[in-house]
């Protein structure tokens, strides 16, 4: 076996540029899909709230869904099933527009969206119910007592499970490797195929992904201390 | 919508058991094998990764505390490469796609499973261990004879909802050629190749009733285990005959 060189993989420059595309993919994806799947988890919620039967059962259809099938499949789904459905102005426009990176980002944000929604609501649930009767005792509206009383306190309660659902959005994001995205793990093997290096390629997508993974933690760690709410239980 | 019975009918023995009786055993049997084996595997090493993490010792706790944090940051995928590279250059000779696949959901589920068996350890009350150690018990006697069964006796749901991602972690497996139900339909897809939607709306709808089943299961199981708990507490406690109960403990 060659002695361990990383320098060898990160100062050739087909291969530092495999690399660098291959995480700025990762990114892509992984911000893209958090930002799709934030926006439906909310819209998600606020549908759930408005309390209709039918609504609901279709919003917790949905979360069911997403949950309890694996993501891979989803993804599979989309790129292989759905996008065969689709019509064919749309598969031509998609495909001349990097059609794995946007479907990914779709089934990755969906599915991420079932949980996020659910981390939302748990955090609204958590909060007792004379929060929301006090609030409109004292006069404020549905939308005030929402805006002032319940949602600072559900957000703060919702953070520690959305940051969690956050760092496996990202770590999922390699799963578009399986439909033939560049991201960083197929940008590694891809190093590895080529370089034989493969104990060097590995470790440095795994410290890539570490670290990201725990800046996100990190981030989220700072936000649940810098917006405690002081006395709080 | 009439095909997806049909692709139902000619191929359902290939998503059942793969080409098992000419090839290796696959599909769905195969899947439910993988995971059944990874958290009965995984189950050992997460209780003592969790002993670890909590262990008085600082050489037992820092080097078990950064291999769940290195687990938990690190995708599936990856440690699946690393599993697929390193295993055979430690133990001298190629391994099968499925036992890559064993090992890796067991170290990737150990480590999660560790989180699980932490957090039940920790809820119970620490007049527990306290009591215990006054009847002279040490630590690990504290652990084994006191603290791990209730511990782990109130897991078992969220053990469920484990057993249940790692039937959904099962399908990276596709990745490395595994035969398992992603596999399977991959070759049906590869097969008829003119109705993909059809194929992995089935295989979808596969996972989702097997993982709806045991979600359902679990949150029976988490009931029926509250309620217990509470018949227990209040039925031990002397003071509790005094009053009238608070709840109805078995309706």
């Amino acid at each position: 076996m060659k002695e361990f060189d990383l320098l060898a993989i990160l100062l050739k420059p087909e291969f530092g540029l495999m690399l660098l595309h291959g995480i700025e993919a990762t990114l892509q994806i992984a911000a893209g899909s958090w930002l799709l799947a934030m926006a439906i988890a909310i819209v998600l919620l606020v549908v759930r709230l408005t309390g209709q039967p039918i609504a609901e059962r279709a919003v917790a259809a949905y979360v069911s869904y997403h949950r309890n099938v694996p993501t891979l499949v989803q993804l599979m789904l989309w790129y292989f099933g759905i996008f065969s459905l689709l019509p064919d102005a749309l598969q031509a426009w998609l495909s001349e527009h990097n059609a794995e990176t946007l479907l990914s980002i779709v089934a990755l944000g969906l599915c991420q969206a079932a949980y996020f929604s659910e981390d939302m609501r748990s955090g609204l649930r958590s909060i007792p119910a004379g929060q929301a009767e006090a609030a409109r005792a004292l006069g404020h509206g549905y939308i005030g007592s929402m805006r002032h009383v319940m949602l600072p306190q559900a957000i703060r309660n919702a953070v520690p499970a959305l940051v969690n659902h956050s760092v496996s959005l990202f770590k999922n994001s390699s799963l578009a490797m399986a439909i033939g995205v560049a991201e960083l793990t197929h940008a590694v093997k891809e190093i590895e195929s080529q370089s034989f290096r493969t104990f060097e390629a590995y470790s440095a997508a795994t410290v890539l992904y570490l670290a990201f993974s725990l800046l996100i933690m990190a981030v989220g760690a700072w936000v649940a201390r810098r917006y405690r709410i002081v006395g709080a239980r | 919508m009439f095909s997806i019975f049909e692709i139902l009918r000619d191929n359902w023995l290939l998503l059942l058991v793969g080409q098992y009786p000419n090839g290796p055993l696959g599909g769905i049997v195969a899947t439910l094998i993988l995971s059944v084996l990874g958290i009965v595997l995984a189950f050992p090493l997460s209780v003592l990764l969790a002993l670890a993490r909590l262990s008085p010792w600082k050489l037992l706790r820092v080097p078990a505390t950064v291999l769940v944090y290195i687990v938990r940051g690190v995708p599936l995928l990856m440690v699946i490469l690393w599993v697929y590279f390193l295993v055979p250059i430690l133990i001298g000779r190629d391994v099968s796609g499925f036992t890559t696949m064993l090992c890796t959901l067991v170290i990737y589920e150990g480590a999660y499973l560790s989180e699980v068996v932490r957090a039940g350890i920790q809820s119970l009350p620490k007049g527990q261990s306290e009591a215990a150690r006054a009847l002279g018990h040490s630590h690990l006697g504290t652990m084994f004879y006191v603290i791990l069964p209730q511990a782990l006796y109130n897991m078992l749901p969220s053990m469920l909802s484990q057993f249940i991602s790692t039937i959904k972690e099962t399908t990276l497996g596709y990745v490395i050629n595994v035969q398992e139900l992603t596999f399977a339909a991959n070759q049906i897809n590869n097969q008829l190749l003119t109705k993909p939607f059809q194929v992995f709306f089935i295989l979808a709808m596969t996972y989702y009733v097997v993982c709806f089943s045991l979600t359902r299961l679990a949150l029976w199981l988490e009931r029926r285990i509250a309620l217990k708990r509470l018949g227990t507490a209040v039925r031990q406690d002397p003071g509790a005959s005094d009053l009238p109960p608070a709840v109805a403990t078995h309706p």
